[in-house]
Protein backbone atom coordinates (compact mmCIF):
# COMPACT_ATOMS: atom_id res chain seq x y z
CA UNK A 1 0.00 0.00 0.00
CA UNK A 2 1.20 3.38 -0.58
CA UNK A 3 1.56 5.79 2.03
CA UNK A 4 2.76 9.32 2.56
CA UNK A 5 6.27 9.46 3.15
CA UNK A 6 6.04 12.20 5.55
CA UNK A 7 9.12 11.44 8.09
CA UNK A 8 12.85 12.60 7.47
CA UNK A 9 12.18 13.61 4.14
CA UNK A 10 13.70 17.42 3.17
CA UNK A 11 11.50 19.87 4.00
CA UNK A 12 9.96 22.35 1.66
CA UNK A 13 11.17 26.09 2.70
CA UNK A 14 8.59 28.58 1.63
CA UNK A 15 9.83 31.72 -0.21
CA UNK A 16 7.76 34.99 0.87
CA UNK A 17 5.91 34.70 -2.99
CA UNK A 18 4.81 31.06 -2.05
CA UNK A 19 3.96 31.79 1.96
CA UNK A 20 0.37 31.44 1.04
CA UNK A 21 0.21 28.17 -0.46
CA UNK A 22 1.88 26.60 2.09
CA UNK A 23 -0.44 28.76 4.47
CA UNK A 24 -3.61 26.97 2.73
CA UNK A 25 -1.90 22.91 2.87
CA UNK A 26 -1.68 23.50 6.75
CA UNK A 27 -5.23 24.84 6.40
CA UNK A 28 -6.35 21.88 4.32
CA UNK A 29 -6.71 24.31 1.14
CA UNK A 30 -4.98 23.76 -2.13
CA UNK A 31 -4.55 27.07 -3.25
CA UNK A 32 -3.35 28.47 -6.36
CA UNK A 33 -3.27 31.67 -8.63
CA UNK A 34 -5.74 32.65 -11.22
CA UNK A 35 -5.00 35.61 -13.37
CA UNK A 36 -7.90 38.33 -13.02
CA UNK A 37 -7.58 39.48 -16.12
CA UNK A 38 -7.56 35.76 -18.75
CA UNK A 39 -8.46 33.64 -16.19
CA UNK A 40 -5.45 31.52 -16.35
CA UNK A 41 -4.62 29.50 -13.08
CA UNK A 42 -1.13 29.41 -12.37
CA UNK A 43 0.27 26.44 -9.88
CA UNK A 44 3.38 27.75 -8.82
CA UNK A 45 3.52 31.52 -7.47
CA UNK A 46 5.02 34.04 -9.34
CA UNK A 47 4.14 37.48 -10.28
CA UNK A 48 3.42 37.73 -13.84
CA UNK A 49 0.98 35.71 -15.70
CA UNK A 50 2.64 33.65 -18.58
CA UNK A 51 -0.58 34.06 -21.12
CA UNK A 52 -1.53 37.93 -20.90
CA UNK A 53 1.14 38.54 -19.05
CA UNK A 54 -1.43 40.24 -16.49
CA UNK A 55 0.20 40.65 -12.74
CA UNK A 56 -2.77 40.80 -11.03
CA UNK A 57 -2.99 36.62 -10.18
CA UNK A 58 -5.69 36.32 -6.62
CA UNK A 59 -5.00 33.34 -4.60
CA UNK A 60 -8.20 30.92 -5.44
CA UNK A 61 -8.93 27.67 -3.95
CA UNK A 62 -8.73 24.62 -5.79
CA UNK A 63 -11.59 21.66 -5.62
CA UNK A 64 -8.38 19.39 -5.22
CA UNK A 65 -10.33 16.89 -7.71
CA UNK A 66 -8.30 16.12 -11.00
CA UNK A 67 -6.88 13.24 -12.91
CA UNK A 68 -3.47 11.11 -13.07
CA UNK A 69 -1.60 12.78 -16.17
CA UNK A 70 1.90 10.70 -15.13
CA UNK A 71 3.12 8.48 -12.75
CA UNK A 72 5.95 6.43 -11.80
CA UNK A 73 6.98 4.01 -9.12
CA UNK A 74 10.28 4.85 -7.33
CA UNK A 75 11.72 1.51 -5.91
CA UNK A 76 15.49 3.09 -5.11
CA UNK A 77 15.21 6.45 -3.65
CA UNK A 78 17.84 8.87 -3.12
CA UNK A 79 17.70 9.04 0.98
CA UNK A 80 16.23 6.37 3.14
CA UNK A 81 13.53 8.44 4.24
CA UNK A 82 11.47 7.41 1.89
CA UNK A 83 9.76 4.23 2.13
CA UNK A 84 9.71 2.45 -1.07
CA UNK A 85 7.49 2.06 -3.15
CA UNK A 86 6.19 5.46 -3.32
CA UNK A 87 4.51 6.87 -6.64
CA UNK A 88 5.61 10.55 -7.87
CA UNK A 89 3.10 11.84 -9.71
CA UNK A 90 1.69 14.38 -11.70
CA UNK A 91 -2.15 15.41 -11.23
CA UNK A 92 -4.07 17.45 -13.62
CA UNK A 93 -6.51 19.53 -11.93
CA UNK A 94 -10.09 20.03 -12.78
CA UNK A 95 -9.42 23.61 -12.03
CA UNK A 96 -7.01 24.12 -15.23
CA UNK A 97 -3.26 23.41 -13.69
CA UNK A 98 -0.47 20.45 -13.30
CA UNK A 99 1.45 19.96 -10.28
CA UNK A 100 3.91 17.87 -8.96
CA UNK A 101 2.60 15.14 -5.60
CA UNK A 102 2.63 11.28 -4.39
CA UNK A 103 -0.02 9.11 -5.03
CA UNK A 104 -1.01 7.02 -1.63
CA UNK A 105 -3.67 4.92 -0.89
CA UNK A 106 -3.98 2.42 -3.25
CA UNK A 107 -1.55 -0.34 -4.44
CA UNK A 108 0.45 0.78 -7.48
CA UNK A 109 -0.87 -1.08 -10.15
CA UNK A 110 -4.25 0.51 -9.21
CA UNK A 111 -2.85 3.91 -10.61
CA UNK A 112 -3.96 4.23 -14.12
CA UNK A 113 -3.87 7.22 -16.57
CA UNK A 114 -6.58 9.44 -15.89
CA UNK A 115 -7.33 8.16 -13.01
CA UNK A 116 -9.71 10.31 -10.67
CA UNK A 117 -8.21 11.35 -7.70
CA UNK A 118 -8.52 13.67 -4.58
CA UNK A 119 -6.25 15.57 -2.52
CA UNK A 120 -5.69 14.58 0.92
CA UNK A 121 -3.67 16.10 3.05
CA UNK A 122 -0.30 15.19 5.60
CA UNK A 123 1.46 17.18 8.27
CA UNK A 124 5.13 16.81 7.62
CA UNK A 125 6.26 18.91 11.05
CA UNK A 126 4.71 22.05 12.98
CA UNK A 127 4.80 23.99 10.07
CA UNK A 128 4.72 22.12 6.88
CA UNK A 129 1.73 20.30 5.91
CA UNK A 130 1.71 18.31 2.05
CA UNK A 131 -0.30 17.42 -0.02
CA UNK A 132 -1.31 14.19 -1.53
CA UNK A 133 -3.64 12.38 -3.92
CA UNK A 134 -5.92 8.93 -3.68
CA UNK A 135 -8.23 7.40 -5.42
CA UNK A 136 -11.76 8.97 -5.63
CA UNK B 1 24.27 27.93 -48.19
CA UNK B 2 26.00 30.90 -47.19
CA UNK B 3 25.95 30.35 -43.15
CA UNK B 4 28.33 31.99 -41.04
CA UNK B 5 28.43 29.18 -38.56
CA UNK B 6 29.85 26.93 -41.53
CA UNK B 7 33.07 28.57 -40.95
CA UNK B 8 33.99 27.38 -37.34
CA UNK B 9 35.43 24.16 -36.59
CA UNK B 10 36.39 21.95 -33.26
CA UNK B 11 39.98 21.41 -33.87
CA UNK B 12 41.41 19.95 -30.80
CA UNK B 13 39.36 16.93 -28.15
CA UNK B 14 40.49 15.57 -25.42
CA UNK B 15 38.94 13.37 -22.52
CA UNK B 16 40.74 12.38 -19.34
CA UNK B 17 40.71 8.93 -18.16
CA UNK B 18 37.41 8.10 -16.65
CA UNK B 19 36.25 6.12 -13.39
CA UNK B 20 34.32 5.79 -10.74
CA UNK B 21 36.85 7.40 -8.01
CA UNK B 22 39.58 9.06 -9.90
CA UNK B 23 41.38 10.11 -6.54
CA UNK B 24 42.22 13.21 -7.82
CA UNK B 25 41.05 16.79 -7.44
CA UNK B 26 38.16 18.43 -10.24
CA UNK B 27 40.74 21.27 -10.47
CA UNK B 28 43.52 18.77 -11.22
CA UNK B 29 41.31 16.68 -13.76
CA UNK B 30 40.24 20.15 -15.34
CA UNK B 31 43.29 21.53 -16.18
CA UNK B 32 44.46 18.07 -17.94
CA UNK B 33 41.65 18.19 -20.11
CA UNK B 34 42.17 22.14 -20.72
CA UNK B 35 45.65 21.44 -21.62
CA UNK B 36 45.03 18.24 -23.78
CA UNK B 37 42.57 19.95 -25.89
CA UNK B 38 45.10 22.88 -26.23
CA UNK B 39 47.59 20.70 -27.73
CA UNK B 40 45.36 18.25 -29.65
CA UNK B 41 44.65 21.55 -31.48
CA UNK B 42 47.94 22.13 -32.02
CA UNK B 43 47.88 25.39 -30.49
CA UNK B 44 49.49 26.50 -27.07
CA UNK B 45 47.56 28.33 -24.11
CA UNK B 46 48.96 31.55 -25.68
CA UNK B 47 46.51 31.01 -28.42
CA UNK B 48 43.45 30.85 -26.29
CA UNK B 49 41.78 34.46 -25.76
CA UNK B 50 37.88 33.11 -24.51
CA UNK B 51 37.37 30.30 -22.17
CA UNK B 52 34.04 28.57 -20.57
CA UNK B 53 34.91 25.74 -17.93
CA UNK B 54 33.76 24.62 -14.60
CA UNK B 55 34.58 27.23 -13.80
CA UNK B 56 35.93 29.45 -16.25
CA UNK B 57 37.52 32.18 -14.12
CA UNK B 58 39.65 29.44 -11.82
CA UNK B 59 40.82 27.40 -15.15
CA UNK B 60 41.91 31.25 -17.04
CA UNK B 61 43.89 31.87 -13.01
CA UNK B 62 45.11 27.79 -13.04
CA UNK B 63 46.61 28.00 -16.26
CA UNK B 64 47.83 31.79 -16.11
CA UNK B 65 46.20 32.71 -19.51
CA UNK B 66 46.12 36.74 -18.52
CA UNK B 67 43.03 38.25 -19.50
CA UNK B 68 40.81 36.65 -21.26
CA UNK B 69 37.04 36.82 -22.28
CA UNK B 70 34.86 34.09 -20.14
CA UNK B 71 31.41 32.73 -20.71
CA UNK B 72 28.28 32.87 -18.43
CA UNK B 73 26.90 29.39 -20.26
CA UNK B 74 28.47 25.93 -19.67
CA UNK B 75 30.73 24.10 -21.53
CA UNK B 76 27.93 21.99 -23.40
CA UNK B 77 26.63 22.61 -26.41
CA UNK B 78 24.67 25.21 -26.16
CA UNK B 79 28.38 26.74 -25.28
CA UNK B 80 29.40 25.23 -27.96
CA UNK B 81 27.14 27.26 -30.16
CA UNK B 82 27.83 30.62 -28.35
CA UNK B 83 31.49 29.93 -28.24
CA UNK B 84 30.82 30.22 -32.12
CA UNK B 85 29.60 33.54 -32.06
CA UNK B 86 32.86 34.67 -29.89
CA UNK B 87 34.47 33.80 -33.09
CA UNK B 88 32.30 34.94 -35.42
CA UNK B 89 31.97 38.50 -33.92
CA UNK B 90 35.79 38.13 -33.88
CA UNK B 91 36.03 38.61 -30.35
CA UNK B 92 37.90 35.58 -29.78
CA UNK B 93 40.06 33.44 -32.27
CA UNK B 94 40.81 30.32 -30.06
CA UNK B 95 37.74 29.40 -27.36
CA UNK B 96 38.39 26.23 -24.82
CA UNK B 97 35.82 24.35 -23.69
CA UNK B 98 36.91 22.60 -20.62
CA UNK B 99 34.38 20.40 -17.49
CA UNK B 100 35.57 18.57 -14.72
CA UNK B 101 34.04 16.31 -12.08
CA UNK B 102 36.20 14.16 -9.69
CA UNK B 103 35.96 15.05 -6.15
CA UNK B 104 34.13 12.74 -3.79
CA UNK B 105 30.70 12.29 -3.59
CA UNK B 106 28.09 10.02 -1.64
CA UNK B 107 27.79 7.30 -4.04
CA UNK B 108 23.64 6.75 -3.39
CA UNK B 109 21.76 5.12 -6.21
CA UNK B 110 21.10 8.08 -8.86
CA UNK B 111 23.56 11.08 -9.54
CA UNK B 112 23.64 12.82 -6.21
CA UNK B 113 23.99 16.71 -8.26
CA UNK B 114 20.74 16.86 -9.65
CA UNK B 115 18.48 16.44 -6.65
CA UNK B 116 16.24 18.92 -6.85
CA UNK B 117 15.93 20.87 -4.20
CA UNK B 118 12.83 23.20 -5.66
CA UNK B 119 10.04 23.64 -2.95
CA UNK B 120 7.08 22.00 -4.91
CA UNK B 121 8.87 19.02 -5.32
CA UNK B 122 11.33 18.05 -2.92
CA UNK B 123 9.36 17.21 -0.57
CA UNK B 124 7.57 14.29 -3.03
CA UNK B 125 11.26 12.08 -3.58
CA UNK B 126 11.04 13.47 -6.88
CA UNK B 127 14.35 11.87 -8.16
CA UNK B 128 15.58 12.57 -11.46
CA UNK B 129 14.29 9.27 -13.27
CA UNK B 130 11.25 9.80 -12.10
CA UNK B 131 11.14 13.37 -13.88
CA UNK B 132 11.95 11.49 -16.74
CA UNK B 133 10.04 8.40 -16.37
CA UNK B 134 6.64 10.92 -16.44
CA UNK B 135 7.80 11.85 -19.98
CA UNK B 136 8.15 7.99 -21.08
CA UNK B 137 5.02 7.13 -19.42
CA UNK B 138 2.82 9.54 -21.49
CA UNK B 139 4.83 7.77 -24.48
CA UNK B 140 3.65 4.29 -23.54
CA UNK B 141 0.25 5.58 -22.58
CA UNK B 142 -0.41 7.35 -26.21
CA UNK B 143 1.77 5.46 -28.38
CA UNK B 144 1.97 1.84 -27.10
CA UNK B 145 5.62 2.51 -26.49
CA UNK B 146 7.02 -0.96 -24.72
CA UNK B 147 8.94 -1.99 -21.96
CA UNK B 148 11.54 -4.37 -24.36
CA UNK B 149 11.66 -1.09 -27.04
CA UNK B 150 13.22 0.84 -24.19
CA UNK B 151 15.17 -1.73 -23.01
CA UNK B 152 16.30 -2.37 -26.68
CA UNK B 153 18.41 0.82 -26.58
CA UNK B 154 19.90 0.56 -22.97
CA UNK B 155 21.21 -3.07 -24.13
CA UNK B 156 22.78 -1.50 -27.40
CA UNK B 157 24.63 1.56 -25.36
CA UNK B 158 25.57 -0.40 -23.04
CA UNK B 159 26.59 -2.80 -25.29
CA UNK B 160 28.74 -0.22 -26.89
CA UNK B 161 30.52 0.25 -23.62
CA UNK B 162 31.10 -2.68 -22.77
CA UNK B 163 32.72 -2.97 -26.31
CA UNK B 164 34.90 0.17 -25.39
CA UNK B 165 38.23 0.21 -23.28
CA UNK B 166 37.65 3.90 -22.80
CA UNK B 167 34.66 3.07 -20.94
CA UNK B 168 34.13 2.69 -17.03
CA UNK B 169 31.83 -0.72 -17.88
CA UNK B 170 33.95 -1.77 -20.08
CA UNK B 171 33.70 -5.71 -20.06
CA UNK B 172 31.13 -5.42 -17.99
CA UNK B 173 28.77 -7.10 -20.67
CA UNK B 174 27.44 -8.08 -23.03
CA UNK B 175 23.74 -7.20 -22.12
CA UNK B 176 20.50 -8.77 -23.48
CA UNK B 177 17.21 -7.07 -23.50
CA UNK B 178 16.28 -9.79 -20.97
CA UNK B 179 19.45 -8.39 -18.43
CA UNK B 180 17.86 -4.78 -18.71
CA UNK B 181 14.92 -6.03 -17.63
CA UNK B 182 15.85 -8.16 -15.08
CA UNK B 183 17.63 -5.67 -13.10
CA UNK B 184 15.76 -3.44 -10.32
CA UNK B 185 13.57 -1.21 -11.15
CA UNK B 186 15.05 2.17 -10.02
CA UNK B 187 11.56 4.51 -11.26
CA UNK B 188 8.95 2.82 -13.06
CA UNK B 189 9.60 2.28 -16.50
CA UNK B 190 13.50 2.58 -16.04
CA UNK B 191 15.25 -0.31 -14.65
CA UNK B 192 18.86 0.17 -12.98
CA UNK B 193 20.29 -0.46 -16.26
CA UNK B 194 17.99 2.03 -18.28
CA UNK B 195 19.72 4.83 -16.24
CA UNK B 196 22.76 6.72 -16.10
CA UNK B 197 25.70 5.91 -14.17
CA UNK B 198 27.76 7.97 -11.67
CA UNK B 199 31.48 8.52 -12.23
CA UNK B 200 34.33 10.97 -12.63
CA UNK B 201 36.42 12.13 -15.01
CA UNK B 202 36.71 15.65 -17.66
CA UNK B 203 37.44 16.74 -20.80
CA UNK B 204 37.15 19.58 -23.26
CA UNK B 205 37.42 20.98 -27.05
CA UNK B 206 39.09 23.83 -28.54
CA UNK B 207 37.32 25.97 -31.47
CA UNK B 208 38.36 27.87 -34.15
CA UNK B 209 37.57 29.58 -37.42
CA UNK B 210 38.53 27.80 -40.64
CA UNK B 211 41.92 29.81 -41.37
CA UNK B 212 43.50 29.33 -37.92
CA UNK B 213 42.17 25.10 -38.51
CA UNK B 214 45.26 24.76 -40.32
CA UNK B 215 47.45 24.50 -37.18
CA UNK B 216 45.46 21.60 -36.09
CA UNK B 217 47.02 18.55 -35.20
CA UNK B 218 44.08 16.70 -36.48
CA UNK B 219 41.54 17.26 -39.37
CA UNK B 220 38.82 19.61 -38.33
CA UNK B 221 35.27 18.92 -37.55
CA UNK B 222 33.15 21.27 -38.97
CA UNK B 223 30.04 22.78 -37.73
CA UNK B 224 27.09 22.49 -39.88
CA UNK B 225 24.20 23.41 -37.53
CA UNK B 226 23.11 23.34 -33.97
CA UNK B 227 20.22 24.62 -31.87
CA UNK B 228 19.21 24.93 -28.42
CA UNK B 229 15.57 24.62 -26.76
CA UNK B 230 14.46 25.04 -22.99
CA UNK B 231 10.89 25.50 -22.05
CA UNK B 232 11.40 26.28 -18.00
CA UNK B 233 13.43 25.22 -15.23
CA UNK B 234 14.71 21.84 -14.43
CA UNK B 235 13.19 20.03 -11.73
CA UNK B 236 11.03 23.19 -10.57
CA UNK B 237 7.84 22.18 -12.19
CA UNK B 238 5.83 19.42 -13.62
CA UNK B 239 7.51 18.13 -16.47
CA UNK B 240 4.08 17.44 -18.54
CA UNK B 241 4.78 15.98 -21.74
CA UNK B 242 2.09 18.59 -23.53
CA UNK B 243 3.23 21.82 -21.54
CA UNK B 244 3.46 24.48 -24.41
CA UNK B 245 4.32 28.45 -23.67
CA UNK B 246 1.77 30.98 -24.79
CA UNK B 247 3.88 32.87 -27.11
CA UNK B 248 5.90 31.48 -30.32
CA UNK B 249 7.27 28.50 -30.85
CA UNK B 250 4.31 25.47 -29.64
CA UNK B 251 6.81 22.62 -29.58
CA UNK B 252 5.24 20.63 -26.52
CA UNK B 253 7.65 19.82 -24.25
CA UNK B 254 7.49 16.29 -24.78
CA UNK B 255 9.48 16.99 -28.16
CA UNK B 256 11.86 19.73 -26.72
CA UNK B 257 14.81 19.68 -29.07
CA UNK B 258 12.75 19.83 -32.43
CA UNK B 259 12.64 23.38 -33.10
CA UNK B 260 16.58 23.18 -32.41
CA UNK B 261 17.21 20.35 -34.78
CA UNK B 262 14.92 21.94 -37.03
CA UNK B 263 16.91 24.94 -37.04
CA UNK B 264 20.44 22.76 -37.42
CA UNK B 265 19.18 20.82 -40.17
CA UNK B 266 17.88 23.40 -41.87
CA UNK B 267 21.28 25.28 -41.28
CA UNK B 268 23.39 22.37 -42.53
CA UNK B 269 20.97 21.66 -45.36
CA UNK B 270 20.94 18.29 -45.08
CA UNK B 271 18.29 15.24 -43.68
CA UNK B 272 17.91 13.20 -40.74
CA UNK B 273 18.68 10.35 -43.56
CA UNK B 274 21.82 11.90 -44.06
CA UNK B 275 23.70 11.47 -40.46
CA UNK B 276 26.17 8.64 -40.12
CA UNK B 277 26.26 8.83 -36.28
CA UNK B 278 23.68 9.09 -33.76
CA UNK B 279 25.82 10.70 -30.41
CA UNK B 280 22.18 10.74 -28.48
CA UNK B 281 22.69 12.01 -24.87
CA UNK B 282 21.61 9.00 -23.16
CA UNK B 283 20.46 9.96 -19.04
CA UNK B 284 17.41 7.31 -19.40
CA UNK B 285 16.36 4.84 -22.29
CA UNK B 286 13.47 6.34 -23.62
CA UNK B 287 15.27 9.94 -23.97
CA UNK B 288 16.54 7.94 -27.65
CA UNK B 289 13.59 7.17 -28.62
CA UNK B 290 12.00 10.82 -27.99
CA UNK B 291 14.90 12.01 -29.86
CA UNK B 292 14.70 10.07 -32.84
CA UNK B 293 10.95 11.68 -32.83
CA UNK B 294 11.48 14.75 -31.96
CA UNK B 295 14.86 15.65 -34.57
CA UNK B 296 12.35 14.31 -37.16
CA UNK B 297 14.02 11.08 -37.89
CA UNK B 298 11.04 9.23 -37.47
CA UNK B 299 7.13 9.72 -37.52
CA UNK B 300 5.52 11.21 -33.60
CA UNK B 301 4.76 7.61 -31.97
CA UNK B 302 6.75 5.54 -34.39
CA UNK B 303 9.71 5.68 -31.84
CA UNK B 304 9.28 2.79 -30.17
CA UNK B 305 9.47 0.74 -33.44
CA UNK B 306 12.59 2.65 -34.92
CA UNK B 307 14.92 1.45 -32.59
CA UNK B 308 13.59 -2.57 -33.28
CA UNK B 309 15.28 -4.82 -35.86
CA UNK B 310 19.18 -3.48 -35.62
CA UNK B 311 18.87 0.21 -36.80
CA UNK B 312 20.57 1.92 -33.68
CA UNK B 313 22.90 -0.84 -33.83
CA UNK B 314 27.00 -0.05 -34.76
CA UNK B 315 26.01 -1.57 -38.31
CA UNK B 316 22.72 -0.34 -38.09
CA UNK B 317 21.44 2.59 -40.30
CA UNK B 318 21.53 4.92 -37.33
CA UNK B 319 24.04 4.02 -34.68
CA UNK B 320 23.30 5.19 -31.23
CA UNK B 321 25.83 6.93 -28.02
CA UNK B 322 29.19 4.93 -29.79
CA UNK B 323 31.45 4.91 -26.73
CA UNK B 324 28.84 3.72 -24.40
CA UNK B 325 27.61 7.47 -23.38
CA UNK B 326 26.38 8.42 -19.92
CA UNK B 327 25.02 4.54 -18.56
CA UNK B 328 28.38 2.95 -19.71
CA UNK B 329 31.04 5.29 -20.81
CA UNK B 330 31.27 7.94 -18.24
CA UNK B 331 28.54 10.16 -16.67
CA UNK B 332 30.98 12.57 -14.78
CA UNK B 333 28.74 15.90 -13.31
CA UNK B 334 26.63 18.29 -15.35
CA UNK B 335 28.73 19.06 -18.03
CA UNK B 336 31.32 16.97 -18.65
CA UNK B 337 28.88 14.39 -20.13
CA UNK B 338 27.07 16.29 -22.36
CA UNK B 339 30.55 17.70 -23.78
CA UNK B 340 31.19 13.99 -24.03
CA UNK B 341 28.52 13.77 -26.94
CA UNK B 342 30.18 16.44 -29.39
CA UNK B 343 33.69 14.75 -28.79
CA UNK B 344 32.80 11.38 -29.27
CA UNK B 345 30.86 13.03 -32.78
CA UNK B 346 34.48 14.80 -33.11
CA UNK B 347 36.10 11.06 -32.33
CA UNK B 348 33.61 9.42 -35.16
CA UNK B 349 34.33 11.89 -37.53
CA UNK B 350 38.24 11.80 -37.10
CA UNK B 351 37.81 8.03 -37.39
CA UNK B 352 39.87 8.15 -34.29
CA UNK B 353 38.03 5.84 -31.96
CA UNK B 354 39.39 3.19 -30.20
CA UNK B 355 36.29 0.92 -30.69
CA UNK B 356 33.00 1.23 -32.32
CA UNK B 357 34.48 3.31 -35.24
CA UNK B 358 31.93 3.82 -37.51
CA UNK B 359 33.49 2.90 -40.97
CA UNK B 360 33.54 6.23 -43.51
CA UNK B 361 31.28 8.47 -41.14
CA UNK B 362 31.22 11.56 -42.33
CA UNK B 363 27.99 13.32 -40.45
CA UNK B 364 27.43 13.48 -36.85
CA UNK B 365 24.59 14.38 -34.88
CA UNK B 366 25.10 15.00 -31.54
CA UNK B 367 23.00 15.95 -28.65
CA UNK B 368 22.21 17.30 -24.57
CA UNK B 369 19.74 17.75 -21.88
CA UNK B 370 16.45 15.73 -22.15
CA UNK B 371 12.45 16.29 -21.52
CA UNK B 372 12.36 15.78 -18.21
CA UNK B 373 14.70 18.98 -17.56
CA UNK B 374 13.05 20.40 -19.73
CA UNK B 375 15.62 21.65 -22.16
CA UNK B 376 17.88 19.55 -25.21
CA UNK B 377 20.61 21.21 -27.72
CA UNK B 378 21.37 19.81 -31.17
CA UNK B 379 24.88 19.84 -32.84
CA UNK B 380 25.72 18.48 -36.27
CA UNK B 381 29.08 18.21 -37.01
CA UNK B 382 30.59 17.12 -40.39
CA UNK B 383 34.11 15.43 -41.47
CA UNK B 384 34.03 18.34 -44.64
CA UNK B 385 32.55 21.97 -44.26
CA UNK B 386 28.99 22.14 -45.26
CA UNK B 387 28.43 22.67 -49.29
ZN1 LIG C 1 -3.51 36.13 -17.79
Amino acid sequence: MLHPNVTGIPVPRPTGESAPYWEGCREGELRFRRCASCDLSVFEPRPICPRCHGTDLPWAVSTGDGVVYSWSVVWRPQMPAFDVPYAPAIVRLDDGFDMVTAIVGCEPDEIHDGQRVSVEFHDVDDAITLPFFSLS
Amino acid sequence: MNVALHSVAITGAYNTEQARDLGRSTRDVLNEAALGAIADAGLTPADIDAVVATPSAQLVFDLGLGTTRTMSSGPDIEGILEAAGLLLTGEATAVLLAAAKASSFDRSSVAPWVRPANEFVVSHGLITPAEFAFMARRHMIEHGTTAEQMATVAAQIRNNGHANPEAIYHGKGPFTVDDILASPMVADPFHLLECATTSQGGCAVVMTLADRSADAANAPIWLLGGGSDRIGPSYQTSPSWDRVGFHGDDTVAGYIGRRAAQRAFGQAGINPADVDVCEFYDPFSFEIIRQFEAFGFCGDGEGGEFVMDGRIALSGEFPITTDGGLMSYSHAGSFPQQLQRVIRGVDQLRGTCAANQVDGAEIAIASNGGSGALYTEVLLMGSAPAT
